[in-house]
């Protein structure tokens, strides 16, 4: 029995009178990956923020590594061990992209300069960046900031990776380099919850898929169950939005 | 046109110049330090301080600065509180400066995107950390041309400071007027002394503006 690294427990979100998750209960295994989708709004990002203490809860609790997340008392260190990736990338503009990786391990972790530096060069060669060490974050495609966003995250030395729509706002081409780095964390054996529209992506990646609606897990599943047989009629729904139909031509040839 | 005059009375205005230059950057050093903090406080919409401070920006911004300066020069000393002149002028630069920077700054800290303290905090990142890596040299890159702007402002404003009998360029310009009767001189030279205050450092706010626009920002 494998390690259970994450639990939701009854976590709820609202946003005045809007809910946006309601009694949310997951439990996550160490080197599990689990893909979250659903159409826009259902909460799906709101989920991947909770995990990560930049939404408070109304209700429920999240325990990450057997510690209860508490907003005012471990937040911070936490945080550490659990790395996000956003859509718009948000690297710090006003830094390199080495200075981006390198700032949180030496100034929150307080680890040695030279072994940081070392690994942050590491992880963009992995990347394909080693190139873009000391260039600043404009001068980078939509798809190297978002890989030297992964890198950022990784040089933390996470236990959890959140990935939240981080495609969304790469051209086609992008996607792919990005969505490939992510399936070789996958095959490492990383933890992660990704968040994307991706459907074939997801397919591939997924342990198991959760199809949000309305804040709630509507269906939950491995990727073979979730995309030949969807249980629920929303879920067929959903997933016929990424089919079309082969249209009649009106030429005649 | 006078040359021997101008000759005779170009240490008189040297004089007045350093002393202009002593006030006025006294008074833009407050006014920064006035701006940080009332920038803070709206930016962090400090309960109770924030009205304040809000109140405290509307005076100083809808108000002239010669009438500032006769209430800290004329008025206060009416309720106990005396200063002298130099102070006085550097104060109610402070007062006014204040207001202009904590705008500038304010757009400055209000610009940076809110996803992106999210993505310091969520590397683990504290408040005071993500100010001071991230928030703060990005605001103070983006507020650099406002706050340039005000710096310029202020240093002209000072010519008001003949109003409460500071012996700056402008007094010293009317005095010679008035004793000599040399207009064409002595505004020749208030002129020509107010460019050598401000050109080099209208200069040197480009250059720095220009290299921080180099410097990776904006996506």
């Amino acid at each position: 029995m494998t390690e259970e690294i994450l639990k939701l427990e009854h976590v709820s979100k609202k946003f005045h009178d809007l809910t946006v998750l309601e009694d949310l209960n997951l439990s996550v295994k160490r080197g599990e990956v689990i893909v979250v989708v659903g159409t826009s709004g259902c909460g799906k990002s709101t989920l991947l923020r909770c995990i990560n203490g930049l939404e408070k809860l109304q209700a429920g609790r999240i325990i990450f590594e057997g510690e209860n997340i508490d907003y005012d008392k471990n937040l911070s260190r936490l945080r550490q061990k659990i790395g996000m990736v956003f859509q718009s990338y948000e690297l710090f503009p006003h830094k390199t992209v080495l200075e981006n990786i390198t700032l949180a391990p030496l100034v929150v972790q307080k680890r040695d300069k030279k072994e940081v530096v070392r690994e942050a060069k590491e992880l963009l060669k992995k990347m394909g960046l080693e190139q873009k060490a000391d260039s600043y974050p404009r001068e980078l495609s939509g798809g190297q900031k978002q890989r030297a966003a992964i890198a950022r995250a990784l040089c933390m030395h996470p236990d959890v990776l959140l990935f939240d729509e981080v495609t969304a706002a790469l051209d086609p081409e992008m996607v792919h380099e990005v969505l490939e780095v992510i399936l070789n964390l996958a095959n490492q054996g990383r933890t992660m919850l990704i968040v994307t529209h991706e459907m074939q992506f997801a397919r591939a990646v997924a342990d198991r898929i959760l199809f949000l609606e309305d804040g709630r897990i509507l269906e939950e599943g491995s990727p073979e169950e979730f995309f030949e047989h969807p249980k629920t009629e929303r879920a067929k729904q959903f997933l016929q939005k990424f089919q079309y139909e082969k249209r009649k031509s009106l030429v005649t040839t | 046109m006078n040359p021997d005059f101008i000759y005779k009375v170009l240490p008189l205005y040297k004089d007045a110049a350093v002393l202009t230059l002593q006030v006025g950057f006294i008074g833009i050093f407050l006014s920064v330090l006035i701006g940080l903090v009332c920038s803070l406080i709206r930016y962090y919409k400090v309960p109770f301080l924030t009205g304040a401070v809000a109140v405290y920006i509307e005076i100083s911004r809808n108000t002239p600065l010669i009438i500032q300066l006769f209430f800290f020069y004329y008025g206060l000393p009416k309720i106990g509180f005396k200063m002298n002149a130099f102070v006085c002028g550097a104060v109610g630069l402070g007062f006014l400066g204040g207001s202009y920077m904590a705008e500038a700054f304010r757009s400055g800290l209000e610009a940076i995107a809110k996803v992106q303290i999210e993505s310091a905090c969520s590397l683990g990142l504290s408040g005071l950390q993500t100010m001071r890596y991230i928030i703060f040299p990005q605001a103070f890159a983006l507020s650099f041309p406002a706050f340039m702007a005000n710096v310029i402002f202020l240093l002209k404003e000072t010519s008001v400071f003949s109003a409460i009998s500071l012996m700056d360029l402008m007094f010293t310009a009317k005095d010679l007027i008035g004793i000599y009767s040399k207009t064409a001189e002595s505004l020749f030279l208030l002129v020509v002394f107010y460019l050598i205050i401000l050109l080099p450092v209208s200069l040197l706010g480009s250059y720095v503006e220009r290299r921080l626009g180099r410097h990776g920002f904006g996506s």
